[in-house]
């Protein structure tokens, strides 16, 4: 982007700054929680259950209280002695802290061990006994409702089945008709395997509780800090604790991808036992906890049908999705959303009409269903769409490129409301996609590929052209128990032209502290060296909803343009009185204002910062410094075109991603370096689920994939070189016509993936291949090996 | 519960403390010595975010007792800069090698292992040096563009 | 992640470690590498309550060639084969091997021995220690005779599953390879989920010609069955033979025929064994180039 309007000194928009949070973690000087220490502290650990579904007929703590270091096991009895052994999901279902009668998956908590130290609170949790029996197991959510089947949540009164929601949306009718008068529909069931965030730092806290001031401060990793303080306080409210009372600090943390959003058990025990206990309780869970018993994502069954005419136009898309969500509705979506932003699939294209249903299900697995940098559902859905689009051009022999330039949005229908009622903001479907094709050589590829197929090798081509909703969101549809998706900024300009700037959201490898310091940089032409940003400390940043779901610059980063103009207004008034002219008189230029045709008289914002402490103006008030609280008018549309070049090796089934490019359009550009990196990291999440990662459970409930051992997070060697580009189509609607990204990677790539290896192996009649595409899948489609 | 008295250069700086045998080398660093710069990631041995020095070679320090380095150096992330940045470091700042900074160290480690075996890798080199680190905010090719600087700053560096 | 309690010793001589291995019996474990044995500790799978670290014992990390075998010192790390400019030109098949152990992190410590000795059918060294004709040196107690020491066959070693011919007193020491001697060429090929993994399948060659003809052929299977699998039939087939492709398929079949694979979620039977025969046919095809003077 050439026409950045500050200097690489001030370092606004467009730049590619170097980042302020590096220094301290290239030397080893992060804080993450599992380095806060406090005087005193003690660790817990926890005791989980071996079986899917049991109840409990005993906990013998005799042993493990008798282990030198133990000091206190505590079961759900004595949280139920204050009422807390269950909790509120942020779905407003319920899940238990600690379990009473049973347990409902493999490795739920079951007890926790207090120790002096980590390894006596291990051995701990070894010598704690528990005597099970086993109950039937529901693990296929497909046969959750059937009329013999176990109901799990029995302790809910009312629930008389594993049915937890039912949701729609779209016309159903008007979609029917199209399909019956449809010239061609597919119909194909499309499976997105549960799979697990696994970010380096597992989850873990530190809570603290001072029994004299009653004031509670819990370190934890957390992506959205005063969402966890507010429910904290509902929840524990009735054992003392008060939300002016309870601080939740989020220091530094270790990818978040969604998988740090849910009040895990663990915290909640925590915080109970630092609170009974008056000391400081440490609790950091280890990697197989983390796989085993924390959110996970996608576990969608869904049912696809597309309706098109004969010459490739998609009229009409029908998708009946079954949920697996485990044994809570635990996914942190907006409440009113219980699929997400699942309607979004009708995607970059332009339907005329489409109607999707989705039922949750109970099942004996852990409860989740949001995370995996995955966008709220939107994953799903965009997965959906792009393998329906191709199987219509398979199916009328068109080429994969054409069928998707005829059928986009066109760029001039923008803001385009969709069959499902989004609001798309801004779009150039058909740029996007044409430079992706250009840069990547598409129609030399395919030339490669008819020759290469001729001496027998297998190479695929897939495309990818996604939609993405990003930036929760306007709060007149988006609320988390009630809390307005807003998000917020508070600056503040000192004395000495520095800033002090805290938002309601919370990075997690993001760059916050970098990219906001550049908005404000922007917006008031102060270098961003001179700028600190922070988040994550409940007691000094304004109230947030966190980041996730890519929504921080779409809302904060907009809070921070706003927070800033409002300076800026001011600022304006105190520059009037310093250069003893009228306001309208004055004309702004990157950090200062001067007055009309008089360009040496001129004050910086420096000048004016020293005199909002000096020399205010009489009747106004002194400081310069804003807070603004952002409710976004309208979601934010990042799209992009993906294309994936793989080659198969026919003896083995082996997968290699040869090229990958990803053209991207978040509008506006930050930090053209921070976005890129975003980028391979999500098209490495996006690799990850579609060849490799899958957590998966036999009939009893037992999960496979519960370890590094077989959870196949890739390496360097297995990720490719990704490559990239971009268009750049601003929202109309946000302040910085600046659109979220972060997770848009991850959305568009596993089509792109599976696109391309159904492409590599569509002469043999291969039409669909579910992910992740194992070498022993891919070799069975190509030997025509039904499954084993 | 049996114990050893081991003295440990970490460092560069010799300690010497009384630990359970059972003692993970990365919880002697961490909890022991307050070095919190070499993390915890898995329990499998895969993720590498515990990767230290033993002597000069890259080991994940997960999966070696404190008491096997009785008497041996080991060098951590914090011991890594000098009067000035080591160019690994510098190579991860420049390059946008690191997001949230949790691998980091370790990859860092590993890196520099890789170097001092193989000045001058090839891009194929990197990935394999590295495929005992897991990353997941990266997607690994800015950290390979970051060994590649700090290959290229030493082999300046060893020219001079 | 935290292991269970255990008394460490550290002995620095072999006798000294044999000594101890006998006093401590069968609650004690040798700690070689540890890369097998500490990941299992700290999951508790394995709860020994004597670890002897043989770490600290000289003179038994060394690769040389003596009297027609190629020696490797049991404490040898893999990342040692990995650059060893003797391996990588007489024995590159063996650098084939260790360069595919787990990660390279892993192989600075991983020990050859411990590779072997660990007696998982699932690690790579010896499928091609079978296909090379190995034979490992185990020091015992001593024996007026022996001195202690015996030298085991491997196609004796491997009993069962983590199961070895080797006592609770005795240390494996040595690794001897016979020296290749005239036409001659060997390869490993596995095939692995990621970096890191077990083998799906593993298929070790190696060939011994005369002329053209196939004098003899050792092939080793790794992770299709209790131990590493000798597919004796597949050697057979070969031997005789001007190894053309009618002979190498040939002996790929029977290769996979050998093979005893378990369905897991590395892959189902079928398909290991359907991986047998193409690894097996790539390692043939790779031993004879190499035979023929390429790489």
């Amino acid at each position: 982007m050439s026409q950045c309007k500050t200097s690489p000194e001030v370092g606004g928009m467009g730049h590619s700054v170097k980042r302020k949070e590096d220094p301290r973690f290239i030397r080893g000087q992060g804080k993450y929680v599992d380095d806060v220490v406090r005087p005193g502290m003690v660790y817990m650990d926890i005791v989980r259950s071996p079986y899917a579904h049991a109840k409990i007929k005993s906990i013998n703590t005799e042993k493990a209280l008798a282990h030198p270091g133990v000091a206190a096991v505590i079961t759900g009895e004595t949280l139920k002695e204050y009422n807390l052994h269950m909790m509120p999901t942020l779905m407003s279902d319920t899940q238990m802290v600690l379990p009473i009668d049973k347990v409902c998956y493999q490795a739920q908590e079951v007890a926790a061990v207090v120790a002096t130290d980590r390894y006596s609170a291990a051995d701990g949790v070894e010598l704690v006994e528990v005597e099970y029996e086993p109950l039937p197991v529901v693990v296929d959510p497909h046969k959750a409702t059937d009329p013999d089947a176990p109901i799990i949540r029995d302790d809910k009164e009312g629930q008389d089945s594993n049915h937890i929601f039912h949701w729609e949306a779209g016309d159903k009718s008007g979609t029917d008709e199209i399909f019956q008068n449809a010239d061609v529909t597919i119909k194909k069931d499309i499976y997105l395997p549960r799979i697990h965030v696994a970010s380096i730092e597992t989850c873990g806290c530190v809570s603290e509780f001072d029994s004299v001031t009653g004031q509670l401060t819990v370190w934890m990793t957390t992506q959205a800090p005063h969402a966890i303080r507010t429910v904290l306080a509902l929840v524990a409210g009735h054992v003392g604790l008060q939300e002016d009372k309870i601080r939740i600090i989020a220091p530094d943390i270790g990818g978040g991808f969604g998988g740090k959003v849910p009040v895990y058990p663990g915290y909640v025990i925590a915080i109970a036992a630092s609170v009974v206990t008056g000391l400081p309780i440490k609790w950091i869970e280890d990697r197989r906890e983390n796989l085993q018993a924390d959110s996970f994502a996608r576990d969608y069954h869904m049912t696809c049908e597309i309706a098109a005419d004969k010459d490739g136009t998609l009229n009409g898309l029908r998708i009946k999705t079954l949920a697996d969500h485990g044994y809570a509705d635990a996914a942190a979506n907006p409440s009113k959303w219980p699929a997400g932003m699942f309607s979004i699939c009708t995607g970059s294209y332009n339907f005329k009409n489409a109607f999707v249903e989705v039922d949750g299900v109970y099942t004996n697995k852990p409860p989740g269903g949001i995370a995996y940098r995955c966008s709220f559902r939107v994953t799903e859905a965009v997965h959906a769409i792009e393998r329906m689009v191709d199987m219509v051009a398979d199916e009328l022999g068109m080429d994969a490129a054409e069928i998707r330039m005829n059928n986009f949005i066109p760029k001039d229908a923008f803001p385009y409301k969709s069959p499902m009622g989004w609001e798309y903001d801004s779009g150039d479907y058909h740029a996007a996609l044409k430079l992706a094709m250009d840069k990547i050589g598409y129609d030399k590829l395919l030339k490669e590929q008819a020759e290469k197929r001729e001496k027998g090798e297998l190479m695929g081509i897939g495309i990818s052209s996604f939609t993405e909703v990003v930036g929760a969101g306007p709060s007149k549809d988006f609320d988390i128990l009630g809390i307005k998706m807003f998000d917020s900024s508070e600056i503040r300009i000192h004395p000495t032209g520095k800033v002090m700037a805290r938002f309601g959201t919370k990075s997690q490898g993001q760059g916050h502290e970098t990219t906001y310091a550049q908005i404000i940089a922007e917006e008031l032409g102060i270098p961003h060296t001179d700028i600190s940003v922070e988040e994550g400390d409940t007691d000094t940043a304004p109230y947030g909803l966190g980041t996730y779901a890519s929504r921080s610059t779409p809302t904060a980063g907009a809070a921070a343009a706003m927070a800033c103009r409002k300076i800026k207004d001011k600022a304006q008034k105190i520059a009037a009185h310093l250069l003893e002219a009228a306001e309208e008189d004055l004309e702004w230029e990157v950090g200062k204002f001067s007055v009309k045709g008089v360009p040496d008289k001129s004050v910086t914002i420096q000048d004016i910062a020293f005199a909002a402490y000096t020399n205010h103006p009489q009747g106004l008030e002194a400081g310069l410094e804003a807070t603004h609280y952002y409710d976004p008018p309208n979601m934010t549309y990042p799209f992009g075109s993906y294309i994936a070049v793989v080659d198969i090796d026919s003896g083995t089934g082996e997968v290699k991603v040869r090229r990958f490019l990803a053209v991207d359009d978040c509008g506006n550009i930050i930090n053209p370096m921070i976005v890129e990196g975003q980028i391979h990291g999500g098209l490495t999440m996006g690799l990850a689920p579609s060849l490799f990662e899958e957590i998966s459970y036999d009939d009893e409930g037992n999960i496979t994939g519960g370890s590094f051992m077989e959870y196949l997070v890739p390496t360097a060697v297995e990720t490719p070189n990704w490559e990239t580009d971009k268009t750049v189509t601003p929202s109309p609607h946000h302040p910085l016509g600046a659109k979220g990204v972060g997770e848009s990677a991850t959305v568009g790539a596993p089509p792109a993936i599976v696109n391309a290896v159904v492409d590599a192996l569509s002469h043999l009649g291969v039409r669909h291949m579910e992910i992740p595409l194992t070498p022993e899948k891919v070799w069975r489609a190509i030997h025509k090996q039904d499954a084993a | 519960m049996a114990t050893q008295t081991i003295t440990v250069n970490v460092n560069g700086e010799a300690k010497t403390a009384e630990v359970e045998d059972r003692l993970l080398l990365v919880h002697f660093i961490r909890d022991n010595h307050g070095l919190t710069g070499t993390h915890i990631g898995c329990d499998t041995t895969h993720c590498g975010a515990c990767t230290v020095l033993l002597d000069e070679t890259a080991v994940k320090s997960c999966t070696v007792f404190a008491v096997q380095a009785n008497g041996r150096n080991v060098t951590t992330i914090e011991g890594m800069e000098g009067d000035a940045l080591h160019p690994l470091q510098e190579g991860f700042m420049e390059e946008h090698g690191l997001q949230c900074g949790f691998c980091t160290p370790g990859m860092i480690m590993s890196s520099k292992h890789l170097l001092d075996k193989n000045l001058n890798p090839t891009e194929e080199e990197i990935r394999w040096g590295i495929s005992g680190n897991l990353c997941r905010c990266t997607g690994y090719v800015n950290i390979v563009k970051a060994v590649q600087y700090a290959s290229n700053k030493l082999q300046e560096t060893s020219a001079d | 992640m935290i292991p269970g309690s255990f008394d460490y010793h550290a002995p620095t001589t072999v006798d000294e470690a044999i000594k101890l291995l006998g006093e401590l019996g069968d609650d004690a474990k040798i700690l070689a590498g540890g890369h097998s044995l500490i990941p299992m500790m700290k999951l508790r799978l394995a709860e020994p309550t004597h670890l002897v670290d043989i770490n600290g014992i000289s003179d038994l990390d060394y690769i040389k060639e003596e009297n027609g075998y190629l020696c490797i010192g049991a404490m040898t790390r893999e990342s040692a084969l990995e650059v060893s400019e003797l391996i990588a030109e007489k024995y590159p098949i063996l650098k084939d091997t260790s360069e595919v152990i787990a990660d390279p992190l892993v192989r600075n410590l991983a020990s050859v021995g411990g590779n072997i000795a660990h007696g998982d059918p699932a690690n790579d060294h010896p499928a091609t220690m079978v296909a090379l004709g190995a034979e490992v040196i185990a020091k015992g107690p001593g024996g007026m005779l022996t001195g202690g020491e015996r030298t085991i066959s491997i196609d004796d070693f491997f009993k069962g599953p983590l199961m070895t011919d080797l006592g609770q007193n005795e240390i494996l020491t040595e690794i001897k390879i016979p020296t290749p001697n005239g036409k001659c060429g060997a390869a490993y090929k596995k095939l692995e989920r990621k970096v890191g993994d077990y083998a799906i399948a593993g298929v070790a060659v190696a060939l011994q010609f005369d002329g053209d003809s196939c004098t003899s052929a050792g092939i080793g299977l790794t992770n299709v069955g209790p131990t590493p699998i000798r597919a004796s039939e597949a050697q057979d087939a070969l031997e005789g033979t001007s190894v053309s492709d009618d002979d190498v398929n040939k002996a790929a079949e029977l290769a996979a025929a050998a093979a005893q694979p378990v369905g897991d979620h590395r892959g189902s039977e079928e398909y290991k064994r359907a991986m047998v025969k193409t690894l097996a046919y790539r390692a043939i095809k790779t031993a004879k180039d190499r035979a023929e003077g390429g790489s």
